[in-house]
């Protein structure tokens, strides 16, 4: 079942697929994020595949496995991410990625889509024009890694207040933060 | 007591039946921000009923109540507003921190989480547990209404009366 | 006639009230803050600010290893804890290929429907507290207060209960779970009853609710609803039943659904479904008397649990909705990125589009029926 679905996702897609994989019944696609609007409009729209609801868009920091990767020389064998890399040198892999997961609600198939984020160019389309539902999760990826969505009606924090200064959810942010205090004002 | 009342006289210390007033009535400002919320709830609510020791009106309003309980996990986007709710409430006061969260940050040692609302504000009662059981809270209750039998409400304003002031 | 002339009186001269509602407010439930634009009573404009009770949940998983985590999870949506541990202990099985075993999944789905029920009597009485019905919340907390004592004399908690492990169950159901269930079944139809008697058919209670914050069901899945409030809208969506997880294909239930996805919709989906999760309860129970004994209630599951490197997402259908965990491992015994999707936090971000052009009060009522719980919702 997996197998069709890929097939199908590639049907559709055809070269804007970066790289494909499977776990555990969950497919994941990856894509280039410059076309991730179009991407997913083409995803929903397509008659066999019909992704018409947006679960969860979320990110991801990869920058511990990309530490953890460099550092031994020889690291257990997986899948996906840690082993992509075979050579240190060359430039840095794209240290954020965002995820979209998507649903049918016709046929109850699920796809991750991905797309990678480098640090230099921290942003991403948004997609908000297809699904009103990305409008907070969107916000949350910028207050919480950073991420820019040009094209967001409202780009700003969510969960932390305005002043904040740090992203919390990057790996090198510590977990009891850096003593950050909001402070008393009556306005 | 039975025998004076007839006659119309009682007679008692002034402090005393100050206290005795403020004990019996304390209103809760119930200020449940998270899990321990729904366990105030059902303090509040029947089975457990606190409104048996006085805390008839559950006081949304900061300026009418007595006592802040406060339930839950003040995170720090949150610190300045609890600090106004409580120079908001008119004295006499009294807090209780009930959970471990407000108690210590519980298992929230995050960079977002307050570790205790004593760094803000000062706390009568502590109630660990996560959440307490709303025994333990009923429980709290009482503590301060040891408390308040124990203050001398009248002492400041009798001593400037002396002096003269 | 009359309330339209004091309401719309002065209408339309541009001058907005601007309103603001929380976070300390007794009809917020505790951290909620609403900016409200108003025109005279009317909600021109409303923008909901979170972030009140952000405890750094996510940033908190990636520091505890697999088993650790379960106790943090009953802090999301602290009403219905045990929907949450189940949830996020199937992602974890499912990201290790676990298989459990059938006696734990039957006590799983046992506790989880009592945990569902659980969640909307709280949602029905604090909907009518907010609303001026006091009765119906205490009719529903004595029996609920039954349903914690189940909870508490299996888990030893009430409410933060931390309900199984992963790959199973830690202990098998007291043997008087049966004199406790049959003493407890006929008070929860009871206390149902009581409250459709007290509020369905009450002339102020359909005022106050039909038709309040309507929503079509395009608009509900462009929006992401999942759970009572998309079947409330007419759409006949419940992961029990499309995306069987568990056991849940074996058992017989309906799927309620309204029609117009306003408060009354979303109140009666509430008061439906929990008759329908006593009739699972009463078919999980049938079948878990005709297991053995001795049938095991845990997964051959290492010490230290160290998954495979990957991805996975599972969701359930918890009380509110689709609650769905992501996990990502990279082989260690932490998760390396853990991300909830809590089911209110997508309906909540469509509450400036439901209660538009609504009343201030009706604004109350749509916040308490779309049961914003604010662990899971800032997380």
């Amino acid at each position: 079942m997996t197998m069709d679905l890929l097939k199908g996702v590639s049907n559709c897609l055809g070269p804007l697929v970066v790289a494909s994989g499977e776990f555990r019944g969950d497919v994941t696609v990856e894509v280039p994020k410059a076309r991730i609007a179009e991407v997913l409009a083409r995803l929903r729209d397509d008659p066999n595949l019909a992704y018409d609801f947006l679960v969860d868009l979320f990110g991801v920091d990869n920058l511990d496995l990309y530490e953890k990767a460099a550092k031994p020389k020889k690291k257990t064998e997986g899948e996906g991410d840690a082993a992509e890399e075979p050579k240190p040198a060359g430039p840095p892999p794209p240290r954020f990625e965002v995820i979209y997961l998507l649903l049918s609600l016709s046929t109850n198939r699920r796809l991750h889509v991905k797309v990678r984020v480098p640090e230099d160019d921290l942003s991403v389309p948004s997609v908000t024009g297809l699904w009103k539902a990305a409008t907070w999760p969107e916000r949350e990826v910028y207050d919480m890694f950073g991420i820019r969505f040009p094209g967001h009606p409202d780009l700003r924090r969510l969960l932390m207040w305005d002043e904040f200064p740090a992203h919390p959810l990057r790996k090198d942010y510590p977990l009891e933060g850096r003593g950050e205090e909001r402070i008393l004002r009556y306005e | 007591m039975e025998a004076y009342t007839g006659s119309g006289w009682l007679l008692t210390r002034l402090e005393q039946l100050v206290n005795w007033g403020r004990k019996r009535s304390p209103w809760p400002l119930p200020y449940g921000t998270a899990c321990c919320g729904i366990e105030m709830m059902c303090a509040l609510a029947s089975g457990y009923d606190m409104a048996r020791f006085g805390a008839e009106r559950p006081s949304f309003s900061p300026r009418q109540a007595d006592v802040l309980i406060e339930a839950g996990t003040i995170t720090k986007k949150m610190t300045p507003i609890l600090r106004r709710i409580y120079d908001q409430m008119a004295e006499p006061k009294w807090v209780i921190a009930m959970g471990a969260c407000a108690c210590s940050g519980g298992v929230f040692r995050t960079y977002s989480t307050l570790q205790g609302i004593d760094h803000v504000i000062p706390v009568d009662v502590y109630v660990p547990g996560c959440p307490p059981r709303p025994e333990g809270l009923l429980f709290a209750l009482l503590k301060i209404m040891d408390k308040i039998d124990m203050e001398h409400p009248l002492r400041g304003e009798i001593s400037s009366l002396v002096e003269g002031k | 006639m009359v309330n339209e002339c004091v309401v719309n009186a002065g209408h339309s001269t541009g001058d907005y009230v601007t309103i603001n509602i929380g976070p300390s407010h007794p009809a917020m439930h505790g951290t909620l803050r609403v900016i409200a634009q108003t025109d005279g009573e009317t909600v021109v404009k409303a923008d909901p600010e979170i972030g009140y009770l952000h405890r750094g949940v996510e940033k908190l998983g990636e520091h505890l290893t697999y088993h650790q985590f379960i106790p943090i999870t009953d802090r999301l949506n602290y009403c219905s804890a045990i929907a949450n541990n189940v949830s996020y202990e199937m992602a974890v099985e499912k990201l290790m290929g676990l298989e459990v075993p059938e006696k734990a999944q039957l006590i799983r789905v046992i506790m989880t429907e009592l945990a569902r029920i659980a969640d909307h009597q709280v949602l029905v009485g604090i909907l009518g507290v907010d609303l001026g019905a006091f009765t119906p919340f205490f009719y529903l907390i004595i029996q609920r207060e039954e349903i914690y004592e189940i909870f508490e004399w299996y888990n030893g908690a009430r409410l933060t209960n931390t309900f199984g492990r992963i790959g199973g169950v830690e202990a098998d159901l007291p043997d008087d779970f049966d004199a406790r269930w049959r003493e407890l079944r006929p008070n929860l139809f009871k206390a149902i009853d009581e409250t459709d008697k007290l509020l369905t058919h009450n002339r102020i209670w359909m005022d106050r609710t039909i038709g309040v914050t309507a929503f079509s069901p395009e608009d509900a899945l462009a929006w992401g609803f999942t759970g009572p409030c998309l079947r409330a809208c007419g759409v006949k969506r419940d992961l029990r039943k499309d995306e069987p997880y568990g056991l849940y294909d074996r058992f017989t239930f309906d799927v309620p659904i309204g029609k117009n996805g306003d408060v009354f919709d979303r109140y009666m989906i509430r008061m439906k479904e929990m008759e329908e999760s006593i009739k699972i309860i009463d078919q999980a129970y049938a079948m878990y008397q005709e297991m053995a004994p001795d049938a095991p209630l845990m997964a051959k599951v290492p010490k230290v649990i160290k998954p495979p490197v990957g991805e996975v997402y599972h969701a359930t259908e918890a009380p509110n909705g689709e609650l769905g965990f992501f996990i990502k491992s990279d082989g260690s015994d932490k998760p390396y990125r853990i991300k909830i999707r809590p089911p209110c936090y997508m309906v909540y971000q469509a509450f400036p589009e439901l209660v538009k052009g609504e009343m201030i009060a009706d604004l109350i009522a749509c916040l308490s029926s779309l049961n914003v719980i604010a662990g899971e919702l800032d997380r």
